[in-house]
């Protein structure tokens, strides 16, 4: 069997062992001691050429119903929105998508620098005064400002509203386990934080206080309010925020947030089953020496000349090794790329109109519902996403919804015992009318 | 902005310049400020550039070109695998049906991406000679989070709460430590002996009841594999410890050897560094933890299993330790693995590995007449040289590595591992050409010479990229961090 991705021929190989001093390769194995040598060959498929390896795997593709072949209202986390051509294009450049980690700075400006830019936009739009290069995800980077908020405090109780997205709040948990934390879920009223829950757990060994906003349900905390509650305790707010809502909503900085994290999934980055998306984490100048992850930071070189290098490295694993701020190492850079392109292309006034028209579209199929008579549950303030009560199990209606071209919302009641029956909807601008009017009717002509 | 500064996105900006194309509103407009309160409405607006599409285009391709990719040139960068990424990967990331699919859609639309990840994690169980694997992990260091904290849930299902700390030999790379620290452990050191590899003795002294584990690299970072491997296991499973395989070094042993039959525990891969997930800048990558029989029920929530002919995501799993990462992993990098492990088969996998090993020991043999190079048996996938000898020439590992990028080639790593004097950690991979090596070390030797004949032309060194050396203290003590309008 050939293998294109191995260039030497057997001339080579010949010339090369004897530079060495051996007659074969296996003598490059002797240190593998025999009796934990693998004699066998291993139980996998045959190597695939090409055109057949791509029929195969395009016709696996195919069994997957996907965002472009049906209309969707699944949002919980991960949205269909508008991704610009052009974004695709940048991170095919290949000095960027098969390089690493900056560590060599004449020869990385390119990506320094888009970091930079990524850095930048994400304070623009939280608010805050310094962001990172990048965290996995916003759930991981939510369970690091926990773990932060706990070391910065030292204080071990982090309360975390029900209404934080499921799956951020089981990685709190499991993060939280490392340091011995104590995480206290706060109950929901109405589909936000319930106040006086918070006011009741809430005390001088809070190390953090975790909310989403927009939350879970779509719904907009009431930051204000939450952020009274935090002071008299100096407890720190940590805020997970969509970061196309902030197009359009008061940045969290506002509100006196301490961290604000969240995923950029939403500028540029195609669902993909879950990942990679983009985690981003910004703080304030004070934590800035706590914050997980790669730094850059402007200077300029021996002849004077602007240009971007990694910095605080004490602060990384590489350095600190078991005193590190954090683990992480390898981010999600060339997703950071992606997002930065979307927001270049969205700009300052794109940003806006993007928000503006998911908070639009949402409130006319919220009409559109309610209109055919199925019970929008929660009326306060909302951005792109919204719950209905079917009485009915939600993977029944999904299944009826796919026949019909829709992929159907989320089971709430997976996640929330008091909510089964309750299906999580989302819009996004990309949505027409005429699916809005459909979907309605849909659903409609199932619940009766 | 100096004429001479590269601009940044920003100072290309003009107002009322767009270059977004958003569908137009087609129901009727509401009054938002009706609804919401005055003080979640955002008054002042994001300083977002303002630009035209062209103008992003020629901003990014700019910026690229000041970038060294593999597809660039030679970039040896030791501890990183920077092999070739497969261009065929990239196309089948980009199916509709695998990168247009949601989370959360029902299970029975999602079959095809189910299968290939079922696919890809029973054939890395095969290749590591685990039980069980789970491809969660977003990337090397998160993966060994999550098998430090499944260790962590063994013993303390055994009640065995006395067991605090993780040992860590001194060559580790710097994640390993780290990961022990997040998952609420102490790291200890265990020595290297003169032949690079972890000193038997020291590891005796070190272990015992508080053991909970030993992180182990191996090959370990200055390329050599731990010959006495079946001693130490041994040594550690006798304290009641368990063993921890930190497998980013994969790439030199495929298919000759298995951490699974070295009797480890739990084991973590790096798929964007054998498996040729594009390294991407820094990433994303994919880090897949493989574990025992024994560990399995920790493994991290939810399991993807196979049950009647069709794949389903098993949450049922109360000794579990919880859920590590939203969703299932990063199923796009995780995609790229699966591709080119079908494309190589097992046949090709072994190959990979002869070939690492053979271009790293090619490239050793001949360097090390002109640099020190500290231990001297055969390497696996990369090895390290110390910069000692020309350092007393005046000339640092800092600088051969800036004179390297004249000649158009990414340095190896520099300053790592921490066990060797002004290291130079080697990685060719086996996607590299004889002709490639034979350049890479034709310029060695000759800035070797030139540090002994004109150690100035190093030290000043580079002298053609596009930035000289970067002023990294000012950095540091008077951080900016992002951009701000003048
Ligand atoms: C030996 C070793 N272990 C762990 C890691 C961490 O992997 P990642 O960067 O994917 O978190 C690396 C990568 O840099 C490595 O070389």
């Amino acid at each position: 069997m050939e293998f294109r991705y191995l260039p030497m021929t057997e001339e080579d190989k010949q010339e090369m062992l004897k530079t060495i001093g051996i007659e074969s390769t296996d003598d490059l194995f002797s240190d593998v001691p025999p009796q934990i040598r693998f004699n066998g060959s291993l139980n996998i498929k045959e190597p695939t050429s090409e055109p057949q390896l791509l029929q195969e795997l395009s016709s696996l593709s195919k069994q997957n119903v996907n965002l472009k072949s049906h209309a969707s209202f699944l949002g919980a986390g991960v949205y269909d929105h508008y991704i610009p051509s052009i974004v695709d294009h940048v991170i095919s450049r290949s000095e960027f998508y098969t390089a690493y980690t900056p560590y060599q700075p004449e020869i990385s400006q390119g990506e320094l620098q888009a970091i930079f830019e990524f850095q930048t936009m994400i304070c623009e739009l939280t608010g805050m005064d310094v962001a990172n290069s990048s965290m996995y995800d916003g759930p991981t980077a939510l369970a690091e400002a926990a773990n932060l908020s706990a070391s910065q405090t030292k204080r071990n109780k982090i309360l975390v509203a029900e209404t934080v997205h499921p799956e951020s709040r089981q990685v709190i948990h499991s993060y939280a386990k490392g340091p011995g934390l104590e995480v206290i879920e706060i109950r929901q009223k109405d589909g936000v934080i319930d106040l006086e829950a918070l006011r009741a757990e809430i005390d001088d060994q809070t190390a953090g206080v975790i909310v989403q906003y927009p939350n879970f349900f779509g719904q907009i905390e009431p930051l204000q309010e939450v952020q009274q509650l935090l002071e008299t305790e100096k407890a720190m707010f940590i805020v997970s925020s969509n970061p196309l809502a902030l197009g359009y909503l008061t940045p969290p900085a506002s509100f006196g947030a301490d961290i604000v994290v969240g995923d950029t999934q939403v500028f540029g980055i195609p669902a993909q089953f879950g990942g990679p998306h983009c985690g981003y984490f910004a703080t304030t100048k004070k934590l800035m020496r706590k914050v997980p992850g790669r730094l850059v930071g402007q200077t300029t070189d021996e002849e004077g000349r602007r240009g971007f290098v990694l910095t605080l490295q004490a602060r990384e694993q590489h350095i600190r090794r078991d005193k590190a701020t954090s683990n992480i190492c390898s981010n999600q850079a060339l997703n950071a790329l992606a997002s930065s392109v979307a927001m270049s292309s969205l700009g300052k006034q794109g940003i806006k109109k993007m928000a503006w028209l998911n908070m639009q579209k949402a409130r006319y199929l919220k009409k559109k519902l309610e209109e055919r008579g199925i019970p929008v549950v929660y009326q306060g303030p909302f951005f792109n996403e919204l719950v209905i009560d079917l009485q009915r199990p939600i993977t029944e209606i999904n299944q009826l919804l796919l026949p019909k071209g829709f992929i159907g919302g989320f089971d709430l009641g997976k996640c929330y015992s008091q909510l089964s029956g309750h299906m999580l909807i989302a819009v996004t601008e990309i949505r027409s009318k005429e699916e809005i009017d459909n979907f309605v009717k849909e659903v409609g002509d199932i619940h009766g | 902005m100096d004429k001479q500064d590269f601009p940044l996105i920003f100072e290309h900006s003009k107002y009322g310049r767009t270059s977004y194309s958003l569908p137009e509103l087609d129901v009727p407009e509401v009054d938002l400020e009706d609804e919401l309160d005055d003080s979640y409405i955002r008054t002042e607006a994001p300083e977002l550039p303002e630009v035209s599409e062209l103008q992003i285009i020629r901003h990014y391709t700019a910026l690229s070109t000041r970038n060294h990719g593999v597809d660039s040139g030679f970039y040896p960068l030791g501890s990183c695998t920077m092999k070739y990424n497969p261009k065929m990967n990239e196309t089948v990331a980009r199916m509709e049906g695998f990168s247009h699919i949601h989370p959360y859609q029902e299970p029975e639309t999602v079959q095809g991406a189910m299968k290939m990840m079922y696919d890809l994690q029973t054939s890395l169980a095969e290749i590591t000679g685990m039980h069980q694997v789970t491809l969660q992990p977003a990337a090397g260091a998160q993966g060994e989070w999550t098998g430090l904290m499944m260790i962590r849930a063994f013993h303390e299902a055994n009640g065995d709460r006395k067991r605090t700390k993780v040992i860590v030999p001194d060559s580790a790379h710097g994640t390993n430590p780290a990961s022990a620290t997040v998952a609420g452990f102490d790291a200890v050191t265990v020595k290297s002996n003169e032949r690079g590899t972890v000193d038997l003795e020291d590891l005796k002294r070190v272990v015992g009841e508080d053991t909970a584990a030993l992180m182990l690299t191996n090959p370990n970072t200055l390329g050599l594999f731990e010959e006495n491997i079946v001693e130490m296991a041994a040594i550690v499973h006798e304290a009641g410890g368990k063993l921890y395989y930190d497998g980013a070094n994969l790439n030199a042993i495929m298919g000759y050897a298995r951490p699974g039959d070295m009797g480890f525990d739990v084991v973590h891969l790096n798929l964007h560094k054998t498996f040729t997930g594009p390294h991407g800048g820094g990433g994303p990558g994919s880090g897949p933890v493989g574990v025992t029989e024994e560990l399995a029920r920790f493994l991290p929530k939810p399991a993807l299993v196979e049950r009647n002919g069709s794949y389903v995501f098993d949450d049922d799993l109360p000794d579990s330790i919880g859920r590590v990462k939203p969703y299932y992993g990063n199923f796009g990098i995780n995609l790229r693995a699966y591709t080119y492990i079908r494309t190589m088969g097992a046949e090709g996998l072994k190959k990979i590995s002869e070939f690492a090993v053979l271009n790293a020991n090619y490239m050793m043999r001949r360097l090390q007449t002109e640099f020190d190079l500290p231990y001297t048996q055969h390497c696996k996938h990369e090895f390290v040289l110390s910069g000692k000898r020309q350092k007393k020439l005046g000339v640092r590992t800092l600088d051969i590595a800036k004179r390297l990028l004249d000649f158009g080639y990414h340095p190896p790593t520099i300053y790592f591992p921490l066990n060797v004097e002004e290291a130079l950690m080697v990685e060719p991979t086996e996607t590299e050409s004889k002709e490639t090596l034979d350049g890479f070390i034709d310029t060695m030797i000759q800035i070797s010479n030139e540090a002994k004949e004109d150690p100035e032309i190093v030290q000043e060194a580079p002298h053609t990229t596009v930035v000289k050396r970067m002023d990294e203290t000012t950095a540091a003590r008077k951080p900016i961090l992002r951009y701000i309008k003048e």
